[in-house]
């Protein structure tokens, strides 16, 4: 008996191995958070197709219930409120996402000298791209100059040295692929002041 | 702290560290967190190149891989980030919330007494004020927030008022949100 007693571990608290943790596709909190989020709905979708056992085991349980409160909610308008938010912030969501989708990217040849000219592009910011490192990318794509400029209403912009807007064209389509081609808009020649 | 955090803007310098001092930062780290010494290998790994990334407001956020691993305010205490803590959550003191209290926690409200002491609610261990400890959740697997007692769970039990752990870090703030590039 008192061998045993020493012989038994004290249960270790073991620290040793690294847990992988899941976290949702969509709003990339663990996927048991997610319905504390405004996409819910989206995420379960993209739980049920990347991990349908923790799928199954997360919200089989809780579909009924919340099936039960709906049931309920319907009697009960007074828990309505909280519904109408999380709707409002979803639709937040899925505004800004249009707006991404509607915004432009403008390819800008300007003149500089007879036979010299920069390329301008601005716009590249709504598809959320690092300015600086896309303006970097660019320099050594090119291999010119180029930088991220501030113009005059305020906003950034990145300006290359040399004509390179239909190489630039192909290359933002390469690169970020969540650029739709229709969105980005080659202006041939802005005619310069005389 | 870091509801207003922005880390493309507030980033002030990104410096890589000194071994020497990376040295000072580990064993720092293991003082902290002495559950850590077996896995310290794993998360600063000898070889990597640690950096130390200084952000407005006196926030220093440590990196490895483009991962931020812990951050840190002015010069006090090295705070694990909840992406660490998911990894490593026995490594770190514990307390759980109730059910009720995981929605005002994830909007970033400091959790109060009573969602400590109530009935889904756990205080495993004593701690003395101002221990990090990470914020689980009645019914959750992984932790919900890292948070600052502000008095001894024994305080929180008798008092049962007022803000028991300060909420510092949660999930889908503006810091959980961020990641780094190089």
């Amino acid at each position: 008996m008192s061998e045993q007693d020493i012989s038994t571990p004290i249960p270790a608290v073991s620290v040793s191995i690294a847990k992988q943790v899941i976290y949702c596709g969509v709003c990339s909190l663990p996927p048991e958070y997610c319905e504390y989020g405004a996409t819910l709905n989206k995420c379960k979708e993209w739980l049920r197709e990347k991990h349908s056992d923790l799928f199954d085991n997360l919200y089989s349980q809780t579909n009924l219930e919340s099936d039960m409160i709906n049931l309920s909610l319907e009697k009960k308008p007074a828990n309505d409120a909280e519904d109408k938010k999380k709707a409002k912030e979803a639709a937040k969501i899925e505004r800004e996402m249009q707006k991404k989708m509607a915004s432009k990217i403008t390819i800008t040849r300007i003149a500089r000298n007879k036979r010299k000219s920069v390329t301008n592009v601005c716009g590249l910011q709504n598809f959320d791209i690092d300015l600086k490192k896309a303006a970097k990318s660019f320099a050594s794509k090119f291999a010119c100059g180029s930088s991220v400029v501030k113009n005059n209403q305020g906003n950034d912009e990145i300006v290359i040295q040399g004509d390179v807007s239909d190489d630039l064209y192909d290359y933002i389509l390469e690169t970020w692929p969540d650029v739709p081609e229709d969105n980005i808009e080659l202006v041939e020649e802005k005619k310069s002041k005389k | 702290m870091f509801k207003k955090f922005n880390i493309k803007e507030d980033i002030a310098t990104r410096s890589l560290v000194k071994s020497s001092v990376q040295r000072n930062i580990r064993s720092k780290i293991l003082d902290q967190y002495n559950k850590l010494e077996t896995v310290i290998d794993e998360v600063l790994p000898k070889k990597s190149s640690l950096y130390l990334v200084k952000c407005h407001e006196h926030i220093n956020l440590l990196t490895v891989n483009n991962e931020i691993l812990f951050f840190q305010h002015f010069d006090g205490l090295y705070y694990p980030t909840l992406r660490l803590l998911h990894k490593y959550p026995d490594a770190f003191p514990k307390v759980q919330v109730d059910k009720g209290a995981i929605k005002k926690i994830l909007s970033g409200a400091n959790i109060m007494c009573p969602g400590l002491t109530s009935k889904g609610a756990r205080m495993n261990e004593d701690l003395p004020a101002n221990t990090i400890v990470g914020v689980f959740a009645e019914g959750k697997e992984h932790a919900l927030a890292i948070g600052l007692t502000k008095m001894s769970t024994e305080d929180i039990k008798n008092i049962n008022k007022d803000i028991g752990v300060e909420n510092i870090h949660y999930l889908n703030d503006p810091l959980w949100k961020s990641n780094i590039e190089t």
